[in-house]
């Protein structure tokens, strides 16, 4: 008799493909398999003249509904360097913290602070291994001493490297809004403003795309991650009163009650007294 | 047909003061067939941690097998128990895990800090975490979810209201939907108590 391994101890780490024969079975017998969360998305990049600003939407999607309104895009690589991402919501948020957890051994094992192309050399080969099945588009931007650098990291594996980029399903509207006024040297509030301007034609011309503007600017002194900088689309549907529903409105069938434990406290005198 | 819609689903969880609930459908069925009114999609990690699971029945249950291992195998090491934010970071990398041959359910995760303030999340089936600050809905009534959710949930209720809202919420939106529903079940909880109460449904 086999031994059962549902019950083993947790593997090292790594993907892990036992499951994928049942899978195609039942997908031969003409289940659907169901849809991931994709991120849709506008993000983008710029280079100014003192660094790097990232912008990303915020709207996530499930098939054609939004299922968060509000999710952040701009993910933490290093001190300083971000990254944001579009496609499978799981793939960009795993292979980002993957990619920082390894920037933070390489920290310590060469005592220096990471550069850009050492974050994208380690997606790009991890992208390329999985050959497109991991499916994460990425604009990693960064200062570090060789300078500001932006990247634009494809699901396959080809990086490019731009003054400026844009990637997701917004990533048109949001390059004319750059390819018309993009130019060498912007100061941070011009940069600022171009990068919102681009999130913006997204949030409204791409239906993947949707929700509040984030930022994120790159100093060679620091970084500044500005969550919600601007929130174009506030609820539209509000119910002055709201519902108001009576205690005891709903019908119960059975209602059980559990007190959960409380913590035992010894106030004062011995807690076992002879007497 | 797809996959989450062979046995039929429908959870919630909402965030309230000092306070959170979780609430599922009670149907199990295999295609239209109904085969039982009382399974259990929600499960106790311990005292302040539920989580519900949505989606094909025996990855639910295999999922909740598996995280109780490895919570209880957390408790023997750590000699506490797991904080919700940990626990759902476990919940995501075991799906992760599975990228390429996922298990075919979406959880909700839903528990108090240690200080007392409400935590939930839900994940797709792949493990891409969503933290929500006011409801979070999954299963194959969740279309509705959202809309019966969006408009009446109200921040900082306390547990009685709370129950209410959440009740209305999941009985309005699973007699949309042909595959969930035969009842409901909620749980409040509360830093020292959890309420658990069955709903009267529709029972078609």
């Amino acid at each position: 008799m086999t031994k059962s391994n549902v019950m083993e101890v947790p593997p090292k780490g790594g993907f892990t493909f036992d499951l994928c024969r049942r899978n195609t079975m039942l997908q031969q017998q003409g289940a659907k398999l169901p849809k991931f969360r994709k991120t849709g998305t506008t993000i983008v990049g710029l280079i100014f003249k003192d660094g790097v600003i990232l912008g990303a939407d915020t709207r996530a999607t499930e098939g054609e509904i939004v299922c968060d309104k509000n999710c952040e895009k701009i993910h933490y690589l290093a001190p300083n360097i971000s990254c944001c991402g579009a496609g499978t919501a799981a793939d960009t948020e795993n292979v980002t913290d993957m990619v920082s957890s390894q920037l933070v051994l390489h920290r310590y094992a060469t005592g220096r602070e990471s550069r850009v192309v050492t974050a994208l050399t380690m997606l790009k080969s991890h992208l390329f291994r999985y050959q497109g099945q991991v499916s994460a588009a990425l604009v990693l931007g960064g200062v570090d001493v060789t300078g500001p650098h932006l990247h634009a990291v494809y699901p396959h594996g080809s990086t490019d490297t731009l003054p400026f980029a844009t990637m997701g399903s917004g990533s048109l509207a949001a390059m004319s809004v750059f390819e018309s006024r993009y130019k060498e040297n912007l100061t941070k509030e011009e940069g600022m403003e171009i990068v919102s301007a681009a999130i913006c034609a997204g949030i409204f011309n791409d239906l993947g795309s949707g929700s509040n503007v984030d930022l994120c600017i790159i100093t060679k002194a620091r970084k500044e991650y500005l969550r919600n900088y601007q929130q174009p689309n506030p609820r539209s549907y509000s119910r002055s009163k709201g519902y108001d529903f009576k205690i005891g409105h709903t019908a119960v069938l059975s209602t059980k009650i559990t007190q959960l434990r409380q913590h035992v406290q010894v106030l004062e005198g011995d807690a076992m007294e002879e007497e | 047909m797809s996959i989450t819609s062979y046995n039929g689903s429908a959870l919630i969880a909402m965030v309230g003061k000092d306070c959170f609930a979780i609430a599922s459908d009670r149907r199990l069925g295999v295609n239209f067939q109904t085969i039982a009114c009382d399974f259990q999609r929600i499960f106790k990690i311990h005292d302040h941690l539920y989580i519900g699971l949505s989606g094909l029945a025996t990855d639910v249950q295999t999922m909740h097998q598996r995280l109780n291992f490895r919570h209880k195998l957390y408790q023997l090491r750590e000699e506490r128990n797991m904080r919700p934010e940990t626990f759902a970071s476990l919940v995501s990398a075991m799906l992760y895990e599975k990228r390429f041959g996922p298990y075919f359910c979406e959880p909700i995760i839903a528990g108090l800090n240690d200080d007392g303030t409400p935590f939930i999340c839900t994940t797709d089936l792949i493990g891409a975490k969503q933290l929500a600050k006011d409801f979070v809905v999954s299963g194959t009534a969740s279309e509705s979810l959202y809309g019966a959710c969006e408009s009446m949930y109200k921040p900082d209720l306390g547990p009685d209201e709370l129950f209410e809202v959440i009740s209305q919420a999941l009985l309005a939106s699973v007699d949309r939907d042909c595959i969930s529903g035969w009842g409901g079940i909620v749980h409040v909880v509360t830093p020292n108590q959890v309420i658990t109460k069955t709903l009267k449904g529709r029972m078609d």
